[in-house]
């Protein structure tokens, strides 16, 4: 049976049309798009068509807005750094407890450099306080952060809203969107965000290639120093073939648009609905009315994930947990903590993200393999017994922590 | 994902004696707080010989915590109570040919989990005796508080000094930032002001010349003799066997042999070599197959 791919929050494969339009840009058109002579002149036509064409897929007004860098976190260290460095004078940044690695290791980085970083905290789904960051604007702020979509859960956050609001307080407002860019309808002309961060691997471009949106006027100071190119924000020769194939995989991001929040979404409300009305003492996480379309984290209590992951791997399924021991940290995810969910939940949650191609045979399989997964798995746990959970197993099994 | 060893995968998808023991005669909980893992051991012992006659496990964890558990009850069963006792956690390692570094805390909780239980047998409470911290140097594995405690109680004031003392930062040196830290943080609340070693020394010992035989030799032995205590700790062990023009044969034994970290240690002692004798050197063990091994090939 051929293997199920449902961890495409992780990464997505390369769609044939991206890679076929990449090509040639590693043999016959290899010209340096800074050259004077036709080598190099055509691959800088491609280049401005594919920033146009992520232009359309974020809806900018300005297909300058759009800067090409090497994957999300570098835009996200871009925004945020250029933020404090054309702000000496602000000393404060606010971004939330759930964002991802590349937001919150450079806050803590930051903090040690005498920074002031607030951390917003999030409710039992995920959910911000708006009146808590209302009242943490101030100018004393040099950069808001906060993340369209988290990359565990699927919560949004109202980040048009809560642009206008740092807007209205004179404040900078950065989004990492990588996990919402091609998930969700995006128009950057009719809001306030200043800077957003997108990564080509999570839309069926390739691993490598990035992009910082930035706002026509917003002040902005490079990362990196250096040519020309990007209109001097980020220096470096261009990964021209990964450009061309970035603007292809957002032009087809926009065709699939509907078909992700329309198909996408039902196989994905199917397989949770599905697994949910087949495993007792199972939940799904976060902000569940408010996510993206293709993202399903469910908590099966009193098991772990990384074992649920490698009897699902031998089954040919692929999907990814928060529990402590899949990361390289060892640490149990940090935004599952942040929701409050009890530990013996948050170590059994697994994410199922999907893609555009995914089938409906396959959410079948899913749905039937994951079951039997479970139960033989919670046979092993001290804090099953039979058919259910020990009675109060808080006190039936109590373990010394060392 | 992890790079498990084909036993550790046995274990896990066909674990030995899960599930609960009727009228266990001893009992051991524990859990790890580095990753939340949990496992409850059960014992049946024979009240006359303190033999173990059957063992079981209940385990809330990863695949490495699971096939742990699986491996301890089958190194147990047979043995008598203060045979158990002796079973290390690297035995537990060894006994599943050996788990990635971050995963060793796995078998240190099938090792207390025992403790417990013979503790729990013999009507005693078990405490724990050491606190584990946050992973620093993934290549030895070795956390944050034993980094912190072992420069507390050394008034240790360097990297150098934490890597001779701990071994940690003394394989892939990635995790250098985080020890500077530590030693920032434990010596300033001794009024001290960590300062870290200028980037080029400032003057170099000067190199050997053209050594002789016996001298070069001799080098080789102090060099070798150097790292085996801190092999030595870990409960390893090194022998220079022959030196054969560039190449150093060694022995590696107890806890070294086999170890996954071999061809770390291994490399260590060649470039402590290299710049000794200011030649190129190739340290090669001599049980033919383990570098392969270890070096995944």
């Amino acid at each position: 049976m051929s293997p199920i791919y449902l961890d495409n929050n992780a990464t997505t494969r390369c769609d044939p049309a991206v890679v076929e339009a990449m090509l040639p840009y590693f043999t016959e058109q290899f010209g340096n798009p800074s050259s004077m002579h036709s080598f190099g002149n055509r691959v800088g036509l491609a280049i401005k068509k594919a920033r146009m064409q992520v232009q359309a897929l974020l809806g900018a007004e300005q297909d300058s807005e759009i800067v090409f860098t090497s994957c999300g976190t570098e835009s996200d260290s871009t925004a945020i750094l250029s933020a404090l460095k054309a702000q000496p004078e602000r000393r404060e940044l606010i971004t939330t407890t759930v964002e991802h690695p590349a937001i919150l290791s450079l806050c803590q980085h930051l903090e040690k450099d005498g920074y002031r970083v607030h951390y917003l905290a999030v409710d039992g789904k995920g959910r911000l306080d708006l009146d808590a960051y209302r009242r943490l604007l101030s100018e004393r702020v040099a950069i808001v952060s906060a993340m369209w979509a988290n990359n565990e859960s699927g919560t949004l956050f109202p980040v048009e809203a809560m642009a206008q609001m740092a807007h209205e307080a004179g404040v900078m407002f950065h989004t990492d969107a990588v996990q919402a860019v091609g998930k969700v309808p995006i128009d950057m002309a009719a809001n306030r965000i200043d800077l957003l961060s997108l990564s080509g691997h999570k839309l069926h471009a390739p691993k490598g290639i990035g992009v910082l949106y930035v706002r026509r006027g917003t002040r902005f100071r490079p990362l990196l120093r250096g040519g020309h190119q990007e209109r001097g924000r980020r220096a470096g020769t261009e990964n021209t073939a990964s450009i061309v194939g970035l603007g292809v995989a957002a032009e087809l991001a926009l065709t699939h648009m509907e078909h992700e929040n329309t198909v996408v979404r039902e196989l994905r409300d199917r397989l949770e609905a599905g697994i949910l009305a087949r495993v007792p003492h199972a939940f799904a996480t976060g902000d569940t009315a408010n996510r993206l379309p293709n993202t399903s984290n469910i908590a099966f209590e009193y098991v772990e994930g990384e074992a649920i992951l490698l009897l699902l791997n031998k089954l040919g399924i692929a999907g990814s947990s928060g529990s402590a021991c899949t990361s390289g940290s060892l640490e149990p995810s940090h935004v599952m903590r942040a929701m409050g969910i009890p530990y013996t939940a948050a170590h059994g949650t697994v994410r199922f993200s999907l893609s555009r191609s995914n089938t409906a045979e396959e959410i079948d399989r899913v749905i039937e393999a994951v079951p039997p997964v479970i139960a033989q798995l919670r046979k092993l746990s001290p804090y099953w017994s039979g058919d259910g959970p020990v009675t109060e197993p808080d006190k039936a099994f109590a373990p010394v922590y060392a | 994902m992890w790079d498990y060893t084909e036993k550790v995968k046995d274990h896990f998808f066909n674990p030995r004696n899960a599930g609960s023991l009727d009228n266990a005669s001893a009992v051991g909980e524990v859990g790890s707080i580095s990753c939340g893992d949990a496992l409850r051991l059960m014992l049946k012992v024979d009240p006359e010989t303190e033999t173990i006659l059957d063992a079981s496990f209940q385990t809330f964890g990863c695949g490495s915590a699971i096939a742990s558990s699986s491996a301890l009850t089958e190194i147990i069963k047979g043995k008598t109570l203060d045979e158990a006792l002796k079973v290390s956690n690297q035995d537990i390692a060894d006994f599943l040919d050996g788990l990635p570094p971050e995963k060793m805390h796995c078998s240190v909780m099938g090792r207390e989990a025992l403790q417990a239980a013979v503790a729990n047998y013999r009507g005693e409470t078990w405490r724990d005796d050491h606190e584990e911290g946050a992973l620093v140097c993934k290549c030895f594995a070795i956390d944050a508080t034993l980094i912190e405690d072992t420069v507390r109680a050394n008034g240790l004031s360097t990297v150098q000094d934490v890597v001779n003392f701990t071994k940690a930062g003394g394989g892939c040196s990635s995790c250098h930032e985080g020890i500077e830290e530590i030693l920032a943080k434990v010596m300033a609340e001794r009024g001290e002001q960590f300062r870290p070693a200028p980037v080029a020394p400032a003057k170099a010992a000067p190199k050997p010349g053209k050594l002789n035989n016996l001298e070069r030799i001799r080098r080789i032995e102090q060099v070798i003799e150097s790292v085996r205590p801190t092999l030595q700790r870990d409960h390893g062990d090194l022998e220079l066997i022959d030196v054969d023009g560039k190449t150093v044969y060694v022995s590696m034994t107890g806890a070294c042999a086999g170890c996954q970290m071999e061809s770390v240690t291994l490399a260590g002692i060649q470039q402590k070599l290299v710049e000794e004798l200011n030649e190129m050197i190739r340290v090669v063990p001599t049980r033919a197959g383990d570098y392969a091994r270890a070096c995944g090939v």
